[in-house]
């Protein structure tokens, strides 16, 4: 890491008192992080307005490594926290790192109801299909069949898409890419930044630890092939059937369409009482 | 000038919230607490605060720390089954050292048991509720007063010491209506904010009083909090030494400043043989007891806690009496910390009362009189 040339050029944005990371070799939050930070930086937005939110998991870990205020707490409930920050404090920017488990299982409900309201804040659900953090498991968004430490005989459960639960709910920017697509990605986060509501960036991303070795993608690059080769963009896919689209994972941007945003309506009900902007931090 | 108001309970909960300056409320409807949420819906607006309602308590609970953290003084409001939702994150409240309020109007229980009439049987899940160590404050209100009184205490507590506070009340007190006299001026205290340049502070190094200054997110100090064991930087740490000495200034700072959190009344204590001991709606109840006994020439006094949780030790083993009733609305939790505490010095006893009735006066005499 000496080399100038292989430096991360985001490494500054980093607790490099804290580093390694926790994360295997070869898994997807690294590109995931790297892509949100290139997004971060192609907006004009100030790094000291920016906290991360997160709740338990591998994607949960993220904040921790981010030098910038970072909430890490309980399992599934970031959304709810994220909420009171960015209504107690709507000068944050505030973004809630989370995965497939932590998002769709334990924290379904918070997810809908935050996509409902179209709450200013950007959720990134890196989602690999698998319980990393407790070893191996299934989670709701792996696929029928896929082999997992409690599906032995492979998966029964129908996955969720979560782009089409958050759509439904009512998110106002929602995209799906994979660590295959870091610039794409990066563009997604950019755009979701610049977006007042509620962002949902679905990152398709690989656990070759847990999910590669039980499901003959024994490499990180096997995996990032197969999102390659899988992968269809959702221009195309509209035009394809569902026979057509079996198997496949659609990508690209699935809704970008303004509506009322939650925190600046309680702003907008404070001011009609009291002609006055709400006080930030007024327990001091 | 004092306000005299003739209000419920719950509406002078609300109230005391914002005299102590709660400027975010984030709750779900439940029976018998909902005013609480409805008061503080219409007021908070009124104020420069917010009010949310959310999907559920577990999100309620997650709201108010969020915004605990955004600078904001923050309150939730429920009842047994909702209580029972909030436990993981007043968990991490204790860990991660936020202050919050959380108000229990406490209803007949378990489960939906009876939403519209009143219980105690929470006390316990107060104290132990949420996985592993932890020194609650959770205090208790009497009357429509005092339900304004301790609001704006549990407040004040929870700012200090940097700890979740549980308000215990109960169905009586929450819906009961009375005269509350509102002070114009109430002792309020502001969070401390650190004095450090931000590089250089420790978010998690204890003061004196065992917290330590709390930074608003956005203010420049880019803190981690998170609910994992940490250091005094508050990033995650796996050493058994970090773990302990964390875990042991946090029960540390409710336990070594008993002192300043614990609060009894005492009457008529002095020459009694026998001292009644009660805490919430059925303090009414006791108090009317000792007048009926002093009327009959027993030597009767009572004792009531404010304080349930930390437990008022002290205050209850000094008793100097040969038998201690505990009235309480459940059967048997706070008795059973009464005994710990009395150990041999005393004969104790139970009168419980389930169902959603107060005890009367004439059967707590009556009762009295059968075992003593």
């Amino acid at each position: 890491m000496t080399d100038h040339k292989n430096k991360n050029p985001f490494i500054k944005y980093f607790r490099q008192d804290r580093l390694p990371t926790i994360f295997c070799s070869g898994c997807g939050i690294g590109i995931t992080v790297n892509s949100f930070l290139k997004g971060f930086e192609s907006t004009d937005l100030d790094f000291d307005s920016l906290a991360l939110v997160s709740g338990i998991g591998c994607s949960s870990r993220v904040p921790g490594y981010i030098k910038c205020d970072s909430l890490h707490t309980s399992h599934g409930r970031a959304l709810s926290f994220a909420t009171g920050l960015k209504v107690g404090n709507p000068d944050l920017n505030v973004v809630v790192f989370t995965g497939d488990g932590d998002a769709a299982s334990i924290g379904g409900n918070h997810l809908i109801h935050a996509a409902r309201r179209n709450i200013n804040l950007i959720v990134i659900c890196i989602n690999n299909s698998i319980y990393g953090m407790t070893g191996g498991q299934i989670s709701p968004t792996s696929p029928k069949g896929s082999l997992a430490t409690t599906a032995p005989y492979g998966s029964i459960d129908t996955p969720f898409n979560l782009i089409d639960l958050v759509t439904a709910a009512g998110a106002s920017y929602v995209s799906r890419w994979t660590t295959a697509h870091p610039l794409q990605l990066s563009r997604s986060i950019k755009t979701a930044f610049n977006n007042k509501g509620f962002s949902f960036v679905e990152v398709v991303s690989q656990c070759p630890t847990y999910y590669g070795r039980r499901n003959n993608l024994k490499t990180p690059i096997a995996m990032i092939k197969m999102f390659k080769e899988n992968t269809v963009n959702k221009k195309k896919a509209d035009t394809l059937s569902d026979d057509e689209l079996l198997g496949k994972i659609i990508v690209g941007e699935f809704v970008n369409k303004q509506r009322y945003e939650f925190s600046e309506q309680i702003e907008e009900l404070t001011y009609k009482k009291t002609e006055k902007k709400p006080i930030r931090k007024s327990a001091y | 000038m004092t306000k005299e108001l003739f209000i419920q309970g719950n509406q002078a909960c609300s109230m005391g919230a914002i005299e102590a300056g709660c400027r975010f409320f984030a709750g779900y409807p439940i029976t018998p607490s909902t005013e609480i949420a409805e008061d503080l819906a219409i007021s908070l607006p009124k104020v420069g605060g917010s009010f949310i309602q959310m999907e559920d308590e577990l999100s309620a609970i997650g709201a108010i720390i969020g915004a605990s953290w955004s600078g904001l003084k923050s309150m939730t409001a429920t009842s047994g089954p909702g209580f029972s939702l909030m436990q993981e994150n007043i968990g991490f409240a204790h860990m991660s050292e936020t202050p919050i309020v959380i108000v229990n109007v406490q209803r007949g229980s378990p489960s939906t048991g009876q939403p519209t009439m009143t219980g105690q049987g929470d006390m316990m899940q107060a104290r132990w509720g949420s996985h592993g160590d932890y020194e609650p404050i959770a205090i208790s209100p009497s009357s429509v007063q005092e339900f304004f009184d301790f609001t704006v205490k549990g407040f004040n507590l929870s700012e200090k010491y940097r700890v979740p506070v549980i308000l215990l009340a109960d169905e009586i007190v929450g819906h009961m209506r009375e005269r509350v006299l509102i002070p114009d001026k109430t002792e309020i205290f502001k969070r401390v904010a650190p004095y450090e340049n931000s590089s250089d502070f420790l978010p998690f190094k204890a003061d004196e009083n065992g917290t330590s200054p709390m930074p608003a997110f956005g203010d420049g100090y880019k803190v981690h909090i998170t609910g994992l064991t940490h250091g005094e930087l508050g990033y995650p740490s796996s050493s058994p030494d970090d773990h302990s000495n964390l875990v042991r200034r946090l029960t540390n700072k409710t336990l070594k400043n008993r002192k300043d959190i614990v609060s009894v009344d005492l009457k008529y204590c002095d020459d009694a043989d026998i001292v009644l001991i009660s805490y919430g709606s059925p303090v009414r109840s006791i108090i009317e007891t000792v007048k009926l006994a002093r009327e009959e020439g027993i030597k009767i006094g009572y004792l009531k806690i404010n304080t349930i949780w930390p437990f008022p030790e002290e205050e209850i083993a000094k008793l100097n009496c040969d038998d201690i009733f505990v009235v309480e609305l459940n059967l048997g939790q706070i008795v059973y910390e009464v005994e710990r505490v009395v150990k041999s010095n005393a004969n104790v006893h139970l009168i419980g009362e389930i169902g959603g009735r107060l005890p009367k006066p004439t059967d707590i005499l009556d009762k009295i009189k059968d075992l003593v």
